[in-house]
């Protein structure tokens, strides 16, 4: 299908799209690679009166490292972190989960932002991302601000921006060289949206263990410390088991289907990755 | 409407579009490059798969508006390149293909693998494929012939010229905002005249590239608008 009409702009920086979007009063989308948008454009699900390409703003394509963390623009693609063009040292999880997304022509223009802005419960990046703790950076052109990940996602296709607000940039915290992460997500096909997905890190230095449930009904379901479901210091070579009445008590209520089976089997299956 | 200027299998041209026009309709309705095949449109079937900057993208979930100064090589565009012949030559041999609508996408996905991972066995080919749907031959047979064709190239039967990347964002974005004298030459083609009635005839196609066919269409022009032939 064709989407509907709209208008196009193009900004240059992060001001210009504040203003914008300040003036559309809500009736703007911001564009970047357009893979999560182009199809609901196109299946007429979203029907905005003008479109603000953000790909020209130098920030937006900005990697910044320091001791504790790595920031990757809003506008870096998937393909950008699965060859390394984006340098991931010490969260090697970042270009594994890159390579399952999508598909190669569709990684090419597809962004770590768009993505996540597009909050669609089954994509790839939010519940990896929220289990290495990421926070966004929020800027409406004047000031910055920081929340994490998992209070950024609202529900399902909905985040936390204000009407003149845009996601610049991921601020992943580097995890110890010891921790291990790792992301499951069950699907029929490759490259598929994800049925359920799960992803853990193990991160014993900082005494950070968080799991995370993804393709939900709506956010991921975060578990902050997840060794009520794992077991006390889970430890490498351990097999990974699931402690089924904590599971259980997280997924009831969830309204997943088959009872969040297949969810406790992908988080399960990437607890078994993180502890091999 | 927003003005558009692309260089499309080599030849720059300047278009005038509606900012829902995706790129493969600019390319099938405007220019004449019908290869270019539209099924989906939601991004997941892989049929307009061509190469913005030289590395595969959806140009059905593209708009042009969004590729200000960007390269577009289309299936047209690829004719001569040796990794295409190739790939042509074993995709008849491997019955890569039937009906041939699927075939486009696959033979740029495929060319990717080549050029992008020369060590790729069946298993990393039916991965990467998976992003290009095929109703009739059931893959054995393009796989086969992907197979092929990097067996040739590691045998050092062509040469592949490297595609490497170093801009970071989705390819073909960000190019909006280069110096003025880098404007575009229109690519319009000369028409008859703009008196009502005149006789007027249009090449399909681009302008300087050897089509694989040539319609030449001859017609009379009822209005004097230039415009609505193009």
């Amino acid at each position: 299908m064709k989407p509907a009409r709209f208008e196009f702009v193009r900004a240059r920086s992060l001001g210009e799209v504040a203003t914008i979007l300040r003036q559309a009063s809500g009736s703007a989308k911001v564009i970047a690679g357009g893979q999560s948008l182009g199809p609901m454009l196109n299946l007429r699900l979203v029907r905005p009166s003008i479109l603000v390409d953000i790909t020209p703003i130098p920030e937006l394509t900005r990697i910044e490292e320091d001791a504790d963390g790595l920031v990757i623009g809003a506008c870096i693609t998937t393909s950008d972190i699965e060859d390394g063009r984006v340098r991931v040292d010490g969260l090697p999880i970042l270009a594994t989960v890159a390579a399952g997304i999508a598909y190669r022509a569709v990684r090419n223009r597809g962004t770590i932002g768009g993505s996540i802005c597009h909050a669609d419960p089954a994509g790839d990046w939010s519940p990896v991302l929220c289990a290495l703790g990421a926070e966004c950076i929020v800027t409406d052109g004047r000031q910055a601000r920081r929340l994490p990940l998992e209070q950024f996602v609202a529900s399902a296709f909905e985040v936390r921006l204000e009407a003149a607000e845009l996601l610049q940039a991921i601020r992943i915290p580097r995890p110890s060289r010891s921790a291990r992460c790792a992301y499951y997500k069950v699907c029929r096909k490759a490259g598929e949206f994800a049925l359920a997905s799960g992803a853990v890190l193990l991160d014993r230095e900082r005494e950070r263990f968080r799991a995370v449930i993804g393709a939900t009904q709506g956010r991921p379901i975060v578990i902050d410390d997840a060794r009520r479901l794992l077991g006390a210091v889970p430890q490498p070579g351990t097999p990974a088991r699931l402690h089924e009445g904590a599971t259980n008590e997280l997924l009831q209520g969830a309204g997943l289907p088959l009872n969040g089976r297949l969810h406790a089997t992908a988080l399960a299956r990437a607890a078994a990755q993180a502890m091999a | 409407m927003q003005s558009v200027q692309l260089t499309v299998n080599g030849v720059s041209t300047l278009e005038s579009v509606e900012p829902r026009l995706n790129l493969a309709d600019l390319l099938r309705e405007r220019l004449g490059l019908t290869g270019t095949h539209l099924r989906c449109e939601q991004g997941a079937c892989g049929a307009c798969t061509l190469l913005i900057d030289g590395q595969p993208a959806r140009s059905c979930i593209t708009y042009a508006v969004l590729c200000e100064g960007a390269q577009i090589t289309t299936i047209e565009g690829l004719e001569d390149d040796p990794v295409m012949v190739a790939l042509r030559r074993a995709f008849t041999a491997e019955h890569g293909l039937q009906c041939g609508f699927c075939t486009p996408g696959m033979l740029i996905t495929a060319r990717d693998i080549v050029t992008r991972l020369p060590d790729a066995d069946e298993r990393r080919i039916r991965l990467e494929l998976s992003g290009n749907l095929c109703r009739c031959t059931g893959y054995v047979g393009i796989v086969r012939a992907v197979r092929r064709v990097l067996e040739e190239h590691r045998a050092g039967h062509f040469v592949v010229a490297p595609s490497e990347r170093r801009k970071l964002g989705p390819v073909g974005s960000g190019h909006a905002g280069l110096a003025a004298g880098d404007m575009p030459v229109s690519m319009a083609v000369p028409m008859g005249g703009d008196t009502p009635g005149t006789y007027g005839e249009v090449k399909l196609g681009l302008a300087g590239k050897k089509p694989n066919i040539e319609i030449r269409q001859s017609f009379v022009i009822a209005r004097p608008q230039t415009r609505e032939l193009r």
